[in-house]
């Protein structure tokens, strides 16, 4: 392979169900030998299909996919070397915790003693030291998620694919797993291949994203670049919160470019992604980065009304009709001083061009 | 101690008491043919009815010569091993080919399959007059009449529908993604079907080995047309008794099948527990 880095690529793969429609369509990926990437997008993105595809169970329709620089298409799951946890966990339910650690040991024939000082250093790992007589059932969620991720590891795999593994745990669990998951991922050094339709998961233990959508990787790069730079609008709306303002493009100035919304208000704006002067655009801009009453050098203001105050605690989050959309959020920190805001007042707000991305038009 | 809410209605309450009534009347239809076997089983007279010492309880009305016959008379002594000489190799190669079809016929890329199905449970369907005169007629083409093979092959077909159907009803339940696992643990996909699969199903697989033994064990039909004297079996013989010298050895050796039956049932409700244990649908 070209790069020695790279743990796994993916080379103009293609994979339909039918024969008439691409689940995925000519995916290009170069994954690098210990990184976290997560592949990210709602479901019926390809996201999946790519992660079964890379661990055996579906075959490419075309193209290629190299592991450690050999080409694998040919060869079957169990002969890839590669980690996975399952969504459901997939524990062998007659086997006790440390048999099912100990599976992927004796299939590999690794003597007894050793097998014995792998699962409990497995088991140590998860924090489930003195679980091992234990059976799956008689563990809660969390415990038998902790038990799917050291079996996948307690073959030293270079590679650990994930499939939605924290799907299935409430909100305060599924966060203290993220953190625990990273960190694993750090101190082992693996290479982790996770998938989610969760962005705040993605965004958590990340190294670089690929969000999937429609068969096709509309961004990879890393969790700050993609909330700070989307390069498409579905990126934009995916990844984050998001206001919408549609326009014409007026004008392009280097780095920037003037659009004109429906109302006639203009607005600079920095150009990510647009096809040229009079062609429609779609800006994208987060709702924190909005000024209410903006000093003097801002590069746009516009007088908008609020609709509908929520009180967050931390911040106020202020629905506004501005230029037509009458769904502009704009969040305000809450720095206790007490503004007076009400609904169906006219405030003027502001915000630098860029923060306020152009981007391909959608409706 | 009822089982009745305080607001039930006059037709609830009739209801109520109704069906314990009914219940009770099917079981007894169901259970008192068999029930009453057994105590005339010991009779101490050569009749099927009860005599008057036995309704009376008395010692001398009871004995066990008719059990003592059964295992002493060589007529029914090679009847006896006839059938245990059938019945477990039928009942080794339906649970082979049923478990092996059922397995099959789980996976979604087999094409036909309810076509397969459906030809598959068709013994158990068609009735057995039937197959029976198929096979002897087929059997006499490939010289298998009148064999201890043919009979066996014979019963082997009666038996493999019970294990694919309790063979697929345990597979559905049966978590695909464990093989997925398996797999990217490194597993082949013999070392998964001994060491994941075939652990897990194991339940479906042994009730259906008991039909299928059962079915072989009670079957007389099918034996009448293809077995030779050599492979004269219990039901035969019983058959054969019933006609010819309706002695009450007959009521001994049902008692014994009756008994085998219940401890057959026993082990397949004990398996089926256990794997629920395992499955931890219930507390350890």
């Amino acid at each position: 392979m070209d790069d020695q880095d790279s743990i796994v690529s993916f080379r103009e793969v293609q994979k339909s169900y039918d024969g008439v429609s691409l689940v995925v369509k000519n995916l290009n990926l170069d994954i690098k030998r210990g990184e976290f990437l997560t592949m990210l997008g709602p479901s019926g993105s390809g996201k999946t299909t790519c992660l079964m595809m890379l661990a055996g169970f579906e075959a490419a329709t075309h193209g290629e996919i190299f592991l450690n620089g050999k080409p694998i298409n040919n060869v079957p799951p169990h002969k890839r070397g590669i980690g996975m946890v399952f969504q459901n966990y997939a524990l062998f339910p007659h086997m006790t915790v440390a048999e099912n650690l100990a599976f992927p040991l004796q299939v590999r024939k690794i003597g007894r003693a050793e097998q014995e000082a792998k699962v409990k250093r497995a088991l140590e790992m998860v924090e489930l030291a003195g679980f091992g007589a234990r059976r799956p059932a008689q563990l809660s969620g969390g415990q038998q998620q902790r038990v799917a991720v050291a079996r996948a590891l307690v073959f030293e795999p270079d590679l650990v694919l994930m499939d939605e593994p924290l799907g299935a745990l409430d909100k305060q669990l599924r966060e203290q797993m993220q953190y625990e998951i990273k960190h694993i991922h750090e101190s082992l050094g693996v290479s982790v291949v996770y998938v989610t339709h969760d962005q705040s998961e993605a965004l958590t233990m990340s190294d670089r994203i690929a969000v999937f959508n429609d068969g096709v990787i509309q961004q990879l790069s890393g969790p700050d670049d993609l909330y700070e730079n989307p390069q498409n609008s579905f990126v934009a709306q995916f990844i984050g919160e998001n206001n919408k303002l549609t326009g014409t493009v007026k004008e392009l100035n280097g780095a920037t470019c003037q659009v004109a919304l429906a109302d006639g208000t203009e607005l600079r704006a920095e150009k990510v992604n647009v096809d040229g002067v009079g062609k429609g655009t779609t800006l994208s801009l987060r709702p924190e980065r909005v000024e209410l009453e903006p000093n003097g050098g801002m590069d746009n203001k516009v007088t908008g009304r609020i609709e509908e105050l929520i009180y967050l605690g931390d911040h106020i989050r202020i629905r506004m009709s501005v230029a037509g959309n009458n769904d502009f959020i704009v969040k305000v920190r809450n720095r206790g001083e007490r503004r007076r805001l009400a609904e169906g007042q006219d405030i003027e707000i502001g915000w630098a061009a860029a923060d306020c991305k152009a981007l391909d038009l959608v409706q | 101690m009822s089982g009745l809410p305080p607001y039930a209605s006059a037709g609830q309450r009739t209801w109520y008491y109704g069906f314990r009534i009914l219940c009770a009347l099917i079981f007894f239809f169901l259970i008192f043919p068999i029930m009453v076997i057994i105590p005339l089983s010991f009779n101490a007279q050569d009749f099927f009815t009860f005599t008057r010492e036995m309704l009376a309880f008395e010692p001398a009305g009871y004995s066990l010569k008719h059990y003592e016959d059964f295992f002493t008379n060589p007529d029914w002594q090679q009847a006896l091993t006839n059938s245990f000489l059938i019945a477990p190799v039928a009942t080794l190669l339906a649970t082979g080919i049923g478990t092996l079809a059922a397995i099959g016929l789980s996976q979604s890329h087999v094409p036909f399959r309810p076509a397969i199905m459906a030809i598959l449970i068709s013994p158990m369907i068609v009735p057995l007059i039937i197959s029976a005169a198929g096979m002897y007629f087929f059997y006499s083409r490939i010289g298998l009449q009148g064999t201890y093979w043919g009979v066996v092959l014979a019963h082997a077909a009666l038996g493999t529908p019970f294990v694919i159907i309790t063979v697929t009803a345990t597979l559905v339940g049966f978590d695909r993604s464990l093989v997925r696992a398996a797999a990217s643990m490194g597993a082949d996909p013999v070392k998964t079907f001994f060491r994941v699969q075939m652990p897990l199903i194991i339940p479906g697989v042994v009730s259906g080995a008991l039909f299928a033994f059962i079915t072989s064990f009670d079957e007389v039909v099918v034996v009448l047309f293809l077995g030779s004297a050599s492979q004269k079996t219990l039901p035969w013989q019983m058959f054969t008794g019933l006609r010819e010298q309706i002695s009450p050895t007959i009521l001994a050796v049902a008692s014994v099948m009756v008994a085998l039956s219940i401890a057959l049932l026993t082990t397949l409700e004990m398996l089926r527990r256990r794997s629920e244990r395992l499955r931890g649908l219930s507390p350890a």
